[in-house]
């Protein structure tokens, strides 16, 4: 076997390596499943429940995914707003920290009260949580442009729309698409927390109600059902970002200065 | 062309105002390829933004074509030490983009593209970057980057060239080279030319004239007339005209950094 291809392989023989420890170190000790199940419980606990596993990952996977699109949206139009000049970004930068520095655990109960029990509390957490990365980037995307190319441009009478245009907009997409990444597992974050506190439906409120019958088989399957969700949308979001902004990548590896 | 009449510049800093440059006169004629030497922080790169309308002097008028400066001058082709290119585009993208902002070739950019590509080749070709118009400006080397940089400069066809080192971060022998690129150019198109540098020997190669600032606040406090014969070829720096030139200028230089 090539190097390359045990590099390709390695990411699944590590998962595999950690639930070949799991099971045994469990059936070693002889841990209680109540305590900590087995991979193998978990496993048949996905197969048992399966339907309800589905049904509950696609309520989070389409409330994360909901809460995220306007965090792109909002995110992006914020992100421009604030980059474009000095003053604006001076003056909402302490609002912004103030509020993301906000957990979002605590603004459920009040959305709950505002829109009830449900799906809308996790969308909006969801968004809370993940628009404040997009707008960070977008805004130092187009905050960070060289100062001689500015130059240049002004000196050719260039307005600030056509600089932003021409250089800042498209500058700032590799931090835009970057910021993707952070804020689709934020977004999932929210979701989760929104449903687990209050909600009867995604796979927070499956697990929660799981625990509090001790069925921990069926709470462990929630989790892994959780991390394959999460690995899934952060690789379709680092595929877009690759696909987008390839040239911010090579000019990086390129050793021409 | 260019007239800048006993001109000062502070600016805020940490500690209060500090002054940049001082009662500065400097004139340029139209079609002259003027360079301005001085010991580094002497306020050379704040005489560009001056001349191109960037920033405002604190005291004293400036005029570019017979008419005070009061916004940014819109004709003017700039080049720096960085070749600043856009890396999303590919080099005759970034070599048309003054033509999407200057007037006229912004309202016709669509129609008359074409036309304008061709012109971006052409010029490619004449600063020897021929067939690398569809390439990445990150496929290139430095060199080959300042030169397509000295091309988007150009490319508007400005009346006034402004570079400010330009060349100070390739090797000897490209940039020997590129004087060669940017000497041919100028004799073709006869623009104004103040080329910002603190090599003393490009300054003497190149320009019509030679102003000496001294160290800040900046001051002009020599001009020098340049009385090679054009059109110069590199061999001028080896005689000994050429070599005492640079050592008076080399001279008045160590003397103002002393000062």
């Amino acid at each position: 076997m090539t190097n390359r291809q045990i590099e390709t392989l390695a990411p699944w023989l590590f998962t595999l390596g950690l639930f070949v420890f799991w099971e045994l170190a469990c059936r070693l000790f002889n841990v209680s499943s109540v305590i900590l199940p087995a991979p193998s419980e978990i496993f048949a606990a996905m197969v048992k429940y399966s339907s309800p596993l589905l049904k509950n990952s696609f309520v989070t996977l389409w409330t994360t995914v909901a809460g995220f699109l306007l965090a792109v949206g909002f995110g992006l139009l914020l992100g421009l707003f604030v980059g474009w000049s000095r003053t604006i970004y001076r003056g909402l930068y302490p609002v912004m920290i103030g509020f993301n520095s906000i957990p979002k655990v605590a603004v459920v109960p009040i959305l709950v009260l505002w829109f009830g029990i449900g799906e809308v509390p996790a969308i909006l957490t969801a968004f809370l949580i993940s628009f404040f990365p997009i707008v960070v980037n977008v805004a130092t995307g187009l905050a960070t442009i060289e100062p001689e190319l500015e130059d240049v441009l002004r000196a050719l009478g260039a307005s600030k729309l056509d600089v932003m245009r021409k250089v800042g907009i498209p500058r700032s997409m590799p931090y835009f698409f970057g910021s993707l990444k952070v804020a689709i597992t934020l977004a999932f974050v929210g979701a989760v927390v929104s449903e687990t506190l209050a909600s009867n439906a995604g796979l927070g409120a499956l697990m929660t109600q799981a625990g509090s019958n001790f069925q921990m088989p069926l709470v462990f399957a929630g989790l892994l059902a959780l991390a394959i969700e999460g690995i899934g949308m952060y690789a379709v979001t680092a595929w877009i970002e690759a696909r987008m902004t390839g040239w911010a990548i090579r000019s990086q590896q390129s050793a021409a200065g | 062309m260019i007239h800048l009449d006993d001109v000062s510049l502070a600016y805020a800093g940490r500690t209060g105002p500090v002054l940049a440059l001082e009662g500065t006169s400097i004139k340029v004629a139209k079609g002259e390829f003027a360079a301005v030497v001085g010991p580094s922080g002497c306020g050379k790169s704040t005489l560009m933004k001056l001349v191109t309308g960037l920033v405002k002097p604190t005291k004293g008028a400036v005029a570019v074509d017979g008419s005070p400066v009061t916004g940014p001058v819109k004709l003017a082709g700039m080049a720096f030490q960085n070749a600043n290119m856009l890396p999303w585009r590919t080099v005759i993208e970034n070599l048309m983009l003054p033509l999407e902002i200057v007037e006229p070739y912004r309202s016709n950019f669509r129609s008359k593209k074409a036309e304008y590509r061709e012109r971006a080749e052409t010029l490619l070709d004449t600063v020897g970057l021929k067939g690398f118009g569809d390439r990445f400006p990150w496929e290139l080397s430095g060199g080959m980057q300042q030169r397509a940089s000295l091309c988007r400069s150009l490319i508007h066809e400005p009346a006034l060239l402004m570079l400010d080192e330009p060349f100070a971060a390739l090797d000897a022998f490209t940039r020997e080279e590129l004087w060669c690129v940017l000497r041919d150019v100028w004799q073709r198109l006869g623009f104004t030319v103040v080329l910002v540098t603190h090599d003393l020997r490009e300054a003497a190669f190149l320009a019509d004239t030679i102003h000496v600032m001294s160290a800040r606040p900046g001051r002009i406090i020599e001009t020098r007339r340049v009385d090679f014969a054009r059109p110069r070829s590199l061999d001028v720096c080896y005689e000994p005209p050429f070599q005492e030139l640079v050592l008076a200028l080399r001279n008045k230089i160590a003397e103002v950094r002393s000062a």
